[in-house]
């Protein structure tokens, strides 16, 4: 038996309503939560740079409107409204490097 | 008179000149192979002191040591020692880079013929040119040829710049001959040093990865690129070194704390592997399991209570000796390699112990490999089972399990050596089918009086079944109770399989070494002949 395993704590796993006595492995610990997609919140889908914001808080906007261009991999990604709606809040400044799944705009 | 005198001064001239011109154009054999060695010897120096003492700094061996560290004594010969290359572009045509920054040769482990190549860090950053990657695809033909395995030293920077398009040429020439030497020889790599970029390919296309820790760093874009690019901040260790790699990602086989463990760790590997497709690998004598691993003691009654399955596996192989592949990642399964009477086979079994020993994303790649592996080198296979089923999870389903478990029942399928499978306790459900059931065409089933063969455990079989009766009856605790253990009485055994013939025989525990060698002996001239086609489209 490894050391790794021997540190592990005793954990439990539900299977079809039988409770096994195991350990977890590391990479299920760390597994994501899983979180339901919001079609008003607009995400970064990619790792960039906000090159434009094309609205501004409280403008109507209607489906397949552009919202913002995210420029990543040298190529500028036009952001499109999923949904039509509202600007509720705008959560970033052009030019700012933003992660992936970062919360961009909110509509309503 | 004069006449003879002219003639004899002509004669002598002659003699002279044609002594004078010897002298003048050729040195002697002696000097030549001075020469020779005082050529060999700049050469083979690799990128000088200062190099080398900077790669002896980072704990790392040259690549020269590498290679005689791996090979039996005495027995390494290199090739294409002088060969350089022909870059002109970026003032490369005034750089010599000796041997092209890589080491190609010849040698043998236990005794056997390997092809062996070893880049060198300390010329050029070990770059890849297309001279450095003639040289390793020449010798990759050559371990084609010879059918005689393969190992890569990889400890490079990546693409030489300067050539441009053909460094890229080199890599794809490596990649190619890797995919055509798959299933034909084992292909070892070992990563002593980075590993970036489109280098990464070669190891991932080879049978088995070895990483060192601190040592090796494997990445498609480097913390640098991703910084600036994404401005995410990681170390080179924490995106893509050897622990990343063997306990996370998988891309890795085998983690060692450094070379020298490295190196042992790879003869052991070549210990247990056929040398080709249709070579066997070397039989040694019989010994049996060692006393202190008692079969008997392994295994909990209650399904719900975690063991070791390695025990198990100790308990029945020579010696208890059990070499794992892949120890550190998704350790809900365990694969290796050991020998039953004499003989090498591929062990593989369900870890209670983890994760209760589910199938999941990351087992279902682990376990399939392997089987592919064992199948193309003519290893039989061994499974031993005892699973609740598949990881339940969103995340679970979300990356794919379906297709992922998938690669298990297509590889089990498609295996042709004899497969040979004991459930141990727990077979259920989609579990059951996928760990080498008699349906995928194992050869032998067996079952020990533990096993419980459903389509679930009793518990979730009995809220199913017996719902309405738990539900309308004035004490439903007790009455689930009840219809738990009436369906374990009814089903949670292994006689209702072997009642239909999915199990062979039920086998006690101590029984089952024997039987192994028995149904190894009788599967000696195993053949399953598929039906001809080009090959299939395999869920990978």
């Amino acid at each position: 038996m490894t050391n790794e395993n021997e540190n592990k704590q005793p954990a439990k796993l539900i299977i079809d309503d039988t409770t096994y006595e195991t350990t977890y492995t590391e990479k299920y610990q760390q597994r994501k939560q899983y979180e339901p997609e919001n079609p008003k919140h607009i995400k970064a889908f990619i790792p960039g740079v906000v090159r434009s914001i094309n609205v501004r808080l409280g403008q109507h906007i209607s489906e397949g409107d552009m919202l913002l261009i995210l420029e990543a991999m040298k190529m500028e990604n036009r952001l499109l409204a999923p949904v039509s709606g509202t600007i509720k809040e705008i959560l970033v400044e052009k030019e700012q490097m933003v992660p992936k799944h970062h919360l961009l705009i909110v509509l309503e | 008179m004069s006449y003879y005198i002219t003639h004899a001064l002509v004669y002598i001239y002659k003699r002279n000149t044609i002594k004078y011109s010897f002298k003048a154009n050729y040195m002697s054999i002696k000097e030549k192979v001075l020469d020779f060695f005082k050529r060999k010897d700049k050469v083979s120096a690799g990128g000088g002191q200062k190099a080398i003492e900077k790669q002896m700094s980072m704990g790392k061996l040259t690549a020269r040591e590498r290679v005689l560290a791996l090979c039996d004594k005495g027995s390494f010969h290199e090739y294409d020692l002088f060969v350089e290359h022909s870059c002109k572009d970026f003032g490369m045509d005034s750089k010599v880079l000796n041997a092209d920054g890589v080491i190609t040769g010849t040698g043998t482990i236990h005794g056997r013929p390997i092809c062996i190549f070893a880049q060198d860090f300390t010329v050029a950053g070990g770059s890849l040119g297309l001279a450095h990657a003639r040289k390793i695809t020449k010798i990759m033909d050559h371990a084609i040829k010879l059918k005689i395995p393969l190992i890569g030293i990889n400890d490079s920077g990546g693409a030489r710049i300067q050539e441009g398009v053909n460094s890229l040429a080199g890599y794809g020439e490596i990649f190619y001959r890797n995919t055509q030497a798959s299933g034909l020889i084992p292909q070892i790599s070992v990563i002593l040093g980075p590993c970036a970029g489109g280098a990464v390919y070669s190891p991932a296309l080879t049978d088995f990865v070895f990483v060192v820790d601190k040592i090796s760093k494997m990445f498609i874009t480097g913390p640098e690129v991703i910084k600036t690019v994404l401005g995410e901040e990681i170390s080179m260790e924490d995106l893509g070194g050897a622990k990343v790699h063997t306990h996370i990602t998988g891309n890795a086989h085998f983690f060692a704390q450094n070379e020298l463990e490295c190196f042992e760790s790879i003869k052991k590997l070549m210990s247990f592997l056929p040398w080709n497709n249709i070579d066997k690998a070397v039989k040694k004598l019989p010994k049996p399991p060692k006393s202190a691993y008692n079969i008997n003691k392994v295994v909990p009654a209650d399904p719900k209570m975690p063991y070791d399955v390695r025990d198990v596996m100790k308990a029945l192989v020579d010696d208890s000796e059990f070499f794992e592949v892949q120890e550190h990642f998704a350790a809900n399964i365990v694969i290796g390699f050991a020998r039953i009477n004499g003989d090498v086979v591929g062990l593989i079994g369900n870890q209670p112990l983890v994760l209760a020993g589910v199938l999941d994303v990351d087992s279902s790649d682990k376990l399939a490999r392997f089987i592919r592996y064992c199948d193309s080198f003519n290893i039989p296979l061994i499974t031993l089972v005892d699973l609740p089923g598949y990881l339940p999870g969103i995340d679970q389903e979300h990356m794919g399990v379906i297709r992922h478990g998938a690669k298990i029942l297509y590889s089990y399928s498609e295996a042709t050596v004899p497969k040979i499978t004991v459930i141990l306790r727990k077979a259920y459900g989609g579990g059951y089918i996928a760990m080498c059931s008699r349906h995928l065409g194992a050869d032998f089933v067996y079952a020990w009086p533990t096993a419980e063969i459903a389509v679930m455990g009793a518990e979730g079989a009995a809220n199913i079944i017996f719902r309405s009766d738990i539900m309308n009856s004035d004490n439903p605790e007790k009455t689930r109770e009840e219809k738990v253990e009436e369906y374990k009485e009814k089903f949670a055994n292994p006689y209702v399989a072997a009642s239909n013939g999915h199990v062979d025989a039920v086998v006690a525990p101590e029984e089952t070494r024997e039987l192994l060698v028995h149904a190894l002996q009788v599967s000696q001239l195993k053949e399953e002949v598929h039906i001809s086609k080009k090959h299939g489209v395999s869920p990978f």
